[in-house]
């Protein structure tokens, strides 16, 4: 039997970075918020302690922070002519669950798209002509402008605690920083974390070419910081746990360390965890939501009414909530039409090893996992692309956030994959051993999308999402070209062997790339091709806010964090400006 | 050496029997409170609890501590421990007479040891993963390191039994891209492969374990080419299994079973998952040189 409890004014669903941030903010305003997490609660004490914290085997491998794949899987194939399988442990990517989701395994590389980004189609018919662009590829404006964004930038980046250097202030660049940046109005809150090895053999290698490193921002804090909502955090001491682990010491900002605490003693919020949200419940004419329902932890069910309903889970759950509550119509690859699922897109990774004499001992151990060195070169919009034959970029960064074992024993190409050589191998190469990271950019396809599986179901029944994915050519290309570059530097590194490893069909749910899913629910200005509007905020349901990576129309190749959070702050910004005062659409359809 | 290449027939018996030597030592060693000063990890090593004179493994474990100490080395000390498991107790035992012992001491003897493994499917195991990381003049290989142990504790648990993956139906053949999809649990595959292997072999009057170190390779390379079916699991599935939990085993956390004395990250020089580096990680190129700390370890003195 459903229980209906009490009507609140805002039903919050997915508790983490996102979540925290648009809960804090709508009961500062006096609203009565219930934030409902599907996984438990958890803190930096007890649970993210020593000893059993840095446990390889049990994070790294056995994924325990992820999405309970037991309950929640999703299913997979490469073309929709496939059949798609679930994926019964989690590998490419990595979903995470309980209080702070995702926000308490990451890494803290804290980046921001450019003011390109965020115009993408028009800028690329600008520059490259309006026969450049692959047609298959399905690029679209977001809605919103860079200069709409800055000031929530600005304030996510003063919540966390990022440290970097300004590369790019009111327009004048910064020496020391990115100067393909777009304009920041002030510095970081903090200074760059310190520099790895590899980072400055990198760095030194870049310098000498032409090009522009820089040290990544980051939000493993470089010094002891106290942020706006007066949450003190410690100097992170790189221990080389971040990504895939909580942190210990306080010293990353996770929503545990910069912002929950805040949130839980306003008496406005209310936290409910191991609440399971089945859906979002609609009006009869189906204009506007209702609140939610939700299942507890002993199966009970209950009705949450709401009159404002923020959905903020995980990237691709976030599409797949709206398509388990019927709000917007359904992405059809077939036909192209339909919005939730659309423009599913990822990440392109790419690797090159950079394999040095024994007398360089690279300490792959002592690391934090946003202590990278990079160049801004080849990413983005930030060369011409007219010689080259694709769209976007990446990042160039020498980067080892770890050198945990199981994870981390590189070899030479050539070297066999098991035995005495092996194993003689992996003595020789694991302390003398860079790695650059190419982290590309994710175009979106027509047929690369979400949508509900028609066989297999979650622990409550309900069909799982279906994810169709595979590698456009244009990004391969890029892989390629972007490779070839980061080869370039890893010689002119003074290393033996460089070994570079480009991107290449077909997309494997089996090794991991990046948790950087994106798409889904995406931002636009028109809804025959968007989900919501530049807000946020559903064309099809006003009262429905989706906040997640699922609104990226692209991937730009940027770690994704930095923008969400503006986009959160700019969501509930207008949410309590405008929203709060008329509630209804914001941008007429 | 204990571990050194020779009679590659008798190399796995003669590595299981060490197997068994170092695990009774290890037991005490385990009670050994080695202290740490506040952070850094650095072995505090005078201090031990008194262990009975007249346990020989206590016995080697002081002598291999001893060692350390004063070769200050860490392949050092491995070579003299490894030495140690051969001349332990005050009678140096050579190689040869272990390897001709009437009484073998396998894994396979101690029936109660093993949670889900069976000993002819040990016996498998055993041989396989030395091939996979066989041990050499300095380090031991896959089973002096626990790794057998390692992968019976798993499979005997939560992860054996699929309780880790999404474990609904219909189950049907998709591609690699697709990830695992056959119906059998971590246990059950490894199960209904080795039956296979062990089936294969004892037909031709002989098993895995009896052939050479060459032929063992040369079957292991056709598995992992997926040149055959294992009662119904593709042998390349079946293979990479295998090399996957055999590596977990050699580098996990010993609280698993396996990278016993943390040989696994001693041999990368990894020094474990605590440290403290903020000011180290600038001091570009350093050669840190101390003891790794695991997990076990670290529980009384790192929370903070």
């Amino acid at each position: 039997m459903t229980q209906k409890l009490k009507p609140v004014d805002v039903a919050v669903v997915g508790v983490g970075f996102m979540g925290a941030i648009m809960a804090k903010e709508l009961a500062a305003q006096g609203l009565k918020v219930v934030g409902l997490e599907r996984g438990k609660q958890r803190w930096t004490v007890p649970e993210f302690q020593a000893p059993e914290i840095h446990d390889e085997l049990k994070y790294s491998i056995r994924k325990g922070m992820m999405q309970d794949v037991t309950r929640e899987a999703m299913t997979f194939r490469n073309s929709p002519t496939q059949e798609a399988l679930p994926i019964r442990q989690w590998e490419a990517f990595l979903p995470g669950t309980d209080l702070g989701g995702s926000g308490v395994h990451w890494n803290g590389q804290t980046f921001r798209f450019t003011e390109a980004d965020f115009v993408w189609r028009t800028r690329m018919r600008e520059r490259y002509g309006k026969d450049f662009v692959d047609p298959s590829l399905t690029i679209q404006d977001w809605g919103v402008t860079y200069d709409e964004l800055e000031p929530h930038f600005d304030k996510f980046e003063y919540l966390l605690g990022t440290g970097g250097k300004a590369g790019n202030l009111n327009g004048k660049i910064q020496p020391g920083g990115n100067p393909f940046e777009s304009r920041r109005s002030r510095e970081y809150p903090n200074p760059p974390l310190k520099e790895q090895y590899g980072g400055v053999l990198f760095r030194k290698a870049a310098t000498d070419m032409g090009y522009h490193p820089f040290v990544q921002p980051a939000s493993n804090m470089s010094r002891p910081y106290t942020n706006p909502e007066g949450l003190q955090l410690n100097a992170c001491n790189y221990c080389g746990f971040c990504e895939r682990y909580a942190c210990e010491h306080f010293a990353k900002a996770t929503p545990q360390t910069v912002i929950l605490p805040v949130l839980l003693k306003n008496p406005n919020f209310e936290l409910r965890t191991e609440a399971q949200v089945l859906r979002v419940n609609l009006d009869p004419d189906k204009k506007t939501a209702t609140g939610v329902t939700y299942v507890d932890a002993t199966g009970r069910e209950f009705v949450q009414p709401a009159d404002l309903v923020i959905i903020t889970t995980f990237a691709f759950n976030n599409a797949r909530m709206m398509l388990l509550s019927g709000i917007g119509k359904p992405y059809d690859p077939k036909t192209g039409e339909g919005v939730i699922g659309r423009n599913y897109a990822y990440q392109t990774t790419s690797d090159v090893f950079v394999f040095f004499d024994e007398n360089i001992n690279i300490n792959p151990f002592m690391a934090a996992g946003g202590s990278g060195t990079l160049i801004d070169d080849f990413n983005d919009d930030n060369f011409d692309h007219g010689p080259h034959g694709f769209i976007g970029g990446s990042y160039i960064m020498s980067a080892l956030t770890n050198g945990r074992p199981i994870e981390f024993h590189p070899t030479p190409p050539g070297t066999p994959e098991w035995g005495k050589e092996w194993k003689t191998a992996i003595r020789h190469h694991y302390n003398h051993t860079a790695h650059i990271l190419i982290h590309g950019s994710s175009m979106p396809t027509r047929t690369n999308s979400l949508d509900l599986d028609p066989t297999y179901k979650d622990a409550w029944g309900l069909p799982l999402l279906r994810m169709t994915f595979e590698f456009p050519h244009n990004d391969m290309k890029m892989s390629q070209f972007c490779v070839d570059r980061a080869v370039e530097i890893g010689k002119r590194m003074g290393a033996k062997t460089v070994a570079g490893y480009p991107r290449k069909a077909p997309f494997t749910t089996q090794k991991y790339q990046t948790t950087h899913n994106s798409g889904g629910v995406i931002m636009g200005s028109d809804p025959s091709t968007s989900a919501v509007n530049r807000y946020l905020q559903s064309w099809d349901a006003h009262n429905v806010f989706v906040v997640g990576t699922s609104a990226y129309p692209h991937e730009p190749g940027y770690n994704p964090t930095g923008t969400l959070g503006a986009l959160a702050y700019w969501s509930v910004d207008a949410i309590k400006k405008q929203y709060l005062k008329h509630p209804a659409p914001m941008v007429s359809a | 050496m204990c571990s050194g290449p020779g009679d590659p027939k008798s190399n796995v018996e003669r590595n299981a029997g060490l197997l068994n030597f170092i695990t009774q030592g290890k037991r005490q060693f385990q009670d050994v409170r080695v202290l740490f000063g506040n952070g850094h990890a650095t072995a505090f090593s005078s201090q031990m609890t008194a262990i009975s004179a007249s346990d020989r493994g206590a016995v080697k474990e002081q002598r291999m501590r001893k060692d350390r100490e004063e070769q200050g080395s860490r392949r050092g000390f491995l070579r003299s421990a490894f030495a140690a498991c051969v001349t332990a107790g005050t009678v140096v035992i050579p190689i040869d007479r272990i390897q001709a012992a009437p009484h073998k001491k396998l894994p396979t003897d101690k029936a109660t040891s093993f949670a889900f493994f069976r000993p002819d499917e040990v016996q498998f195991l055993s041989a396989a993963v030395d091939r996979f990381i066989p041990p050499d003049e300095e380090w031991p290989g896959a089973v002096d390191a626990g790794v057998v142990d390692y992968i019976d504790q798993q499979m005997a648990g939560k992860w054996g039994s699929a309780g880790d993956m999404y474990w609904h139906g219909p189950f049907k053949e998709g591609t690699p891209s697709q990830g695992y999809q056959l119906p059998f649990t971590p246990a059950e595959l490894f199960r209904r492969a080795i039956a296979a292997v062990n089936q294969y072999f004892t037909a031709q009057g002989t098993w895995f374990h009896r052939l050479s170190a060459g032929q063992q390779d040369e079957y292991l390379e056709m598995l992992l080419a997926n040149k055959t079916t294992l009662n119904g699991v593709p042998s390349k599935v079946f293979a990479d299994f295998l090399l996957r939990h055999t590596i977990e085993g050699f580098f996990a956390d010993p609280i698993y079973g396996g990278n016993k004395d943390m040989v696994g990250w001693r041999m990368l020089g990894f020094p474990g998952p605590y440290g403290e580096y903020y000011e180290l990680i600038d001091q570009y190129g350093i050669k840190l040189d101390r003891e790794p700390v695991s997990i076990g370890q670290s529980a009384h003195h790192h929370a903070k």
